[in-house]
Parts: structure tokens; C-alpha cells; sequence
């Protein structure tokens, strides 16, 4: 064991952290809107509406995250179009492809977490909103949203560590997060075990903190229904 | 569609041999997870305090690290580890072990994580009535076992497991960062040499869709097949 060298690789390491955190919250923040987008377009009454949104979701969740990543970054480069709009400026960095295929990918896995959290709101809630007469856009806004928040609030943590560990991707799009730069450390040294456990306690260290905060929420915001 | 042709001219053959080594990937990790899963899940049922953490700190640290970082220290871990047991029997030579056997092995300990989980929480929720008569009528071990808990902790299981295979065979796309070409690898090798990444990453996201379809299709019969009688 090279204890040595695990001391030296740990600031590299937790200076990579950084990106690893920024690709995680933006990717978050980005899906929670694609996320709350589609429930909605899923609770449609609209047959072609629902079924473009169950169709987005099922494809996002039916491929692996690496496909949806390499699509992204080396696919869309190819369509001779692309590359002269504005959109060129954000697609040929791989930075902001991560982020565009984490979105998409979280987002539709929190589709599915919202739309099941909306439709388990009891009915009896929505009338007594409608009988006091109070508009559907604040029934929506303010007894739907935050009963769906706190109900998919267990859900939604886990979602948030499948995508810390999704973020690990995006070392194979030249990122150099957490994992690209642990890939780095081990490929240069040979010291797989040492680097893991190093890294690897970073990552965990991480998943610990956002279970407890998930816990926290879910204790001070949770109600019985 | 002419880079689809079998033969020489088209990538047909190749990603047809490309998806059926994801299928052999993902099967072979199922079942080593399936062996990972028999030897934790009594750690984590078990009393005694010292088994018992080493059944959580397996699920925990599995589940908290990234599937990518496991692969990659298997990958440089795997024949490191091997030629160091290798030399103390006295073989210096260099050894390198097959990606097949390391992708899946790698793999497998990942979904032997997320299947300890499930087997866990199936057999807690079988009645504990159950347990207690087949005791109290004399059944022997193995009866005990693979004839009354068996198949009611399968019933229970198996809707989780095919969540978990889902995640087997998704993940099975990371282990083309160790060059085993499966479906992920070959698309690579064809948008290499094509130059049409477009095409053949599109294609490999249709192939798994494709898998993931049908395998739900026969995960879903299975299911009402061991939930017959409830």
C-alpha cells in the first residue's frame, strides 16, 4: 500500500471534485425543469402530446447514458448545419455536452418521479381546492407542486446519486472530473487499489452527505397523507 | 443503409456479433451477481455485528462509487492482483487476463450489489408464518429452502430483478473504455473508421432499445408466471 502516494493524489483529487459538483448541480437544476416540463405534457389529455412524452421518457431510460453522451458530443458535430448556427458555440465543448446529456438523461428519469408523485395526490385535496373556488392555475402551483415535492422527495434523492454517478461519464468525453483525473492518476502509476480507495472515498463521502440532507428534508417536510 | 450491409462492405456482421457479446456481457454478469448476491444477502440478514457490516459495507461502497471507477480498477487491478498470486507459486511471467472475464466480473460485482438488495428485501417481506411452520413440520434443510422460501422469495424478487437487469445491461456499455468490443466499442470502431458517428451511435442507442424491449417483454411473462396462484 502506498500510502504516499494517496496523500499526493488527494488535492488533485478533490480539486477535480469541483468540476464533478458543477456538472452535478447544473445537470440537477437543468432537469428538474425538463423533468417538471414533461410530467406535465405526460398528464395531457392530449393522446399525440402524452405519448411524445412517454416516448422521450422511455428512450432516455432505455439507453445507456454513455450512448446519449457520445451522440451528443461526436454525433451532432456531424450535421454540416449545426455548425453554423450559435448552437456551434456550446456543442463543440465537451463541458456543456455533458450537461446537455445529463439534463436530458435526469430529467427523464424525474418525469417519471413527478408524474407518479402528481398522480398519487388524493382527489379529495383538488376538490377541496376547486369547492373554495380557488383557480386551477394556484390548485396547480400551490397544492399540487409542493405535495408532489414532498412525495417524490425519497425518490428524487436517489435520482440525485445515480447522476453523481453518472457524472463520472464525462471523463470519456475528455473531462477531466473526479474519475477522469483517478483514470489518469492510475494510468500513470499502476497504483489502481491505492487511487480507488482515495477517489472512491470522495465519491462515497459525497453520496453520505446528500442521503442524510434527503433525510433531512424529508423528516422536516414530510406529512402523513 | 449501406453501412448496415453484411460482408465486407457494411458494419452489419459486425454489430450483429457486437450485440450478441453485449447479450453474453450482461448474462454472465447477471449470473456472477446472482453468485456475489447468495453470499451477501445472509451477511446482511445476519446477527452477528461483524458479518452483518461486512454485508452493508459491500451494498454501500458498490452502490456509492461509480460503475466507471470499479471497472477501471479491475481493469488495472485485475491481472496485477493475478500475477501477484501467480508469483508467490512461483510463475514471473506476465499475465493478462481476458476482457471478457474482467468486464463481466466487474460488472457483475455492481448488479451482485443491487441484487443483494432485492433478495434482502424479498425475504424480509415474506410472512414469517411461513418460516416458523416449515420448521415446525419437520421439512429438512433442503426442502426448507428450495421449496417453501425459494419460490415465494421469488415471486417477490423478480419485478425488482428486471430493474436490476436493466441496469446490468446498460452498464455492460462502460466496459468498452477496456476495448471488448461490444455494441458501444464496435459503434466507436465503425464511427472511427466511417466517419459517420451520427449513424452508428443513433444505431446503437436503437440496438439497445431494441434489448431492453424485449427483454422486458419476457421478464414481464416470467413475472406472471411465478405470481400464478396470487
Amino acid at each position: 500500500m502506498d500510502i504516499e502516494l494517496m496523500i499526493s493524489s488527494f488535492p488533485k483529487l478533490l480539486n477535480a471534485t469541483l468540476i464533478t459538483l458543477k456538472l452535478l448541480s447544473v445537470s440537477l437544476i437543468l432537469g428538474l425543469f425538463i423533468g417538471l416540463g414533461f410530467a406535465i405534457l405526460r398528464m395531457n389529455n392530449n393522446k399525440l402530446i402524452n405519448k411524445f412524452a412517454y416516448g422521450y421518457s422511455y428512450i432516455f431510460r432505455g439507453t445507456p447514458l454513455l450512448v446519449q453522451i457520445f451522440i451528443i458530443y461526436f454525433g451532432l458535430g456531424q450535421i454540416e448545419y449545426l455548425r453554423t448556427t450559435f448552437l456551434w458555440v456550446v456543442l463543440k465543448e465537451p463541458y456543456w455536452c455533458a450537461i446537455i446529456a445529463f439534463s436530458l438523461n435526469t430529467g427523464a428519469y424525474t418525469s417519471e418521479i413527478l408524474r407518479s408523485a402528481f398522480q398519487t395526490i388524493k382527489l379529495g385535496y383538488l376538490e377541496a381546492g376547486r369547492s373554495l373556488g380557488i383557480p386551477s392555475k394556484i390548485i396547480f402551483t400551490k397544492i399540487q407542486i409542493p405535495i408532489a415535492i414532498k412525495q417524490s422527495l425519497p425518490a428524487y434523492g436517489n435520482e440525485i446519486i445515480l447522476m453523481l454517478k453518472g457524472t463520472s461519464l464525462a471523463s470519456t468525453v475528455t473531462l477531466m472530473d473526479l474519475t477522469g483525473v483517478a483514470k489518469y492518476i492510475i494510468s500513470t502509476t499502476f497504483k489502481p487499489v491505492e487511487v480507488f480507495i482515495v477517489a472512491g472515498g470522495i465519491y462515497l463521502f459525497m453520496t453520505f452527505i446528500i442521503h442524510n440532507v434527503i433525510k433531512y428534508l424529508e423528516k422536516k417536510y414530510g406529512f402523513q397523507t | 443503409m449501406e453501412l448496415l450491409y453484411f460482408g465486407d462492405k457494411g458494419w452489419g456482421d459486425e454489430l450483429f456479433f457486437a450485440t450478441l457479446m453485449t447479450i453474453a456481457v450482461s448474462v454472465t454478469a447477471m449470473i456472477i451477481g446472482f453468485i456475489f448476491a447468495a453470499l451477501f444477502t445472509p451477511l446482511k440478514l445476519s446477527n452477528n455485528k461483524f458479518l452483518n457490516s461486512i454485508g452493508n459495507a459491500y451494498t454501500t461502497v458498490i452502490r456509492g462509487v461509480p460503475e466507471l471507477l470499479v471497472i477501471y480498477l479491475f481493469f488495472f487491478g485485475g491481472s496485477g492482483a493475478i500475477m501477484f498470486v501467480a508469483s508467490i507459486f512461483g510463475y514471473n511471467d506476465y499475465i493478462e487476463i481476458n476482457a471478457f472475464l474482467t468486464g463481466s466480473f466487474s460488472i457483475g460485482i455492481i448488479s451482485g450489489a443491487y441484487s443483494t438488495e432485492v433478495f434482502r428485501g424479498a425475504l424480509q417481506s415474506i410472512d414469517k408464518g411461513q418460516f416458523e411452520a416449515a420448521k415446525v413440520l419437520g421439512f429438512n434443510k433442503y426442502i426448507y429452502f428450495f421449496k417453501i422460501i425459494l419460490p415465494q422469495m421469488l415471486r417477490l424478487a423478480i419485478p425488482n430483478l428486471s430493474n436490476v437487469w436493466q441496469i446490468t445491461l446498460k452498464d455492460t456499455s462502460l466496459i468498452s473504455v477496456t476495448g471488448l468490443v461490444e455494441i458501444m466499442r464496435q459503434s466507436y470502431i465503425a464511427a472511427g473508421s466511417t466517419r459517420d458517428p451520427l449513424f452508428f451511435y443513433s444505431f446503437a442507442a436503437v440496438l439497445y432499445l431494441m434489448l431492453t424491449f424485449l427483454s422486458m417483454q419476457l421478464l414481464n411473462r416470467l413475472e406472471t408466471k411465478y405470481s400464478k396462484g396470487y
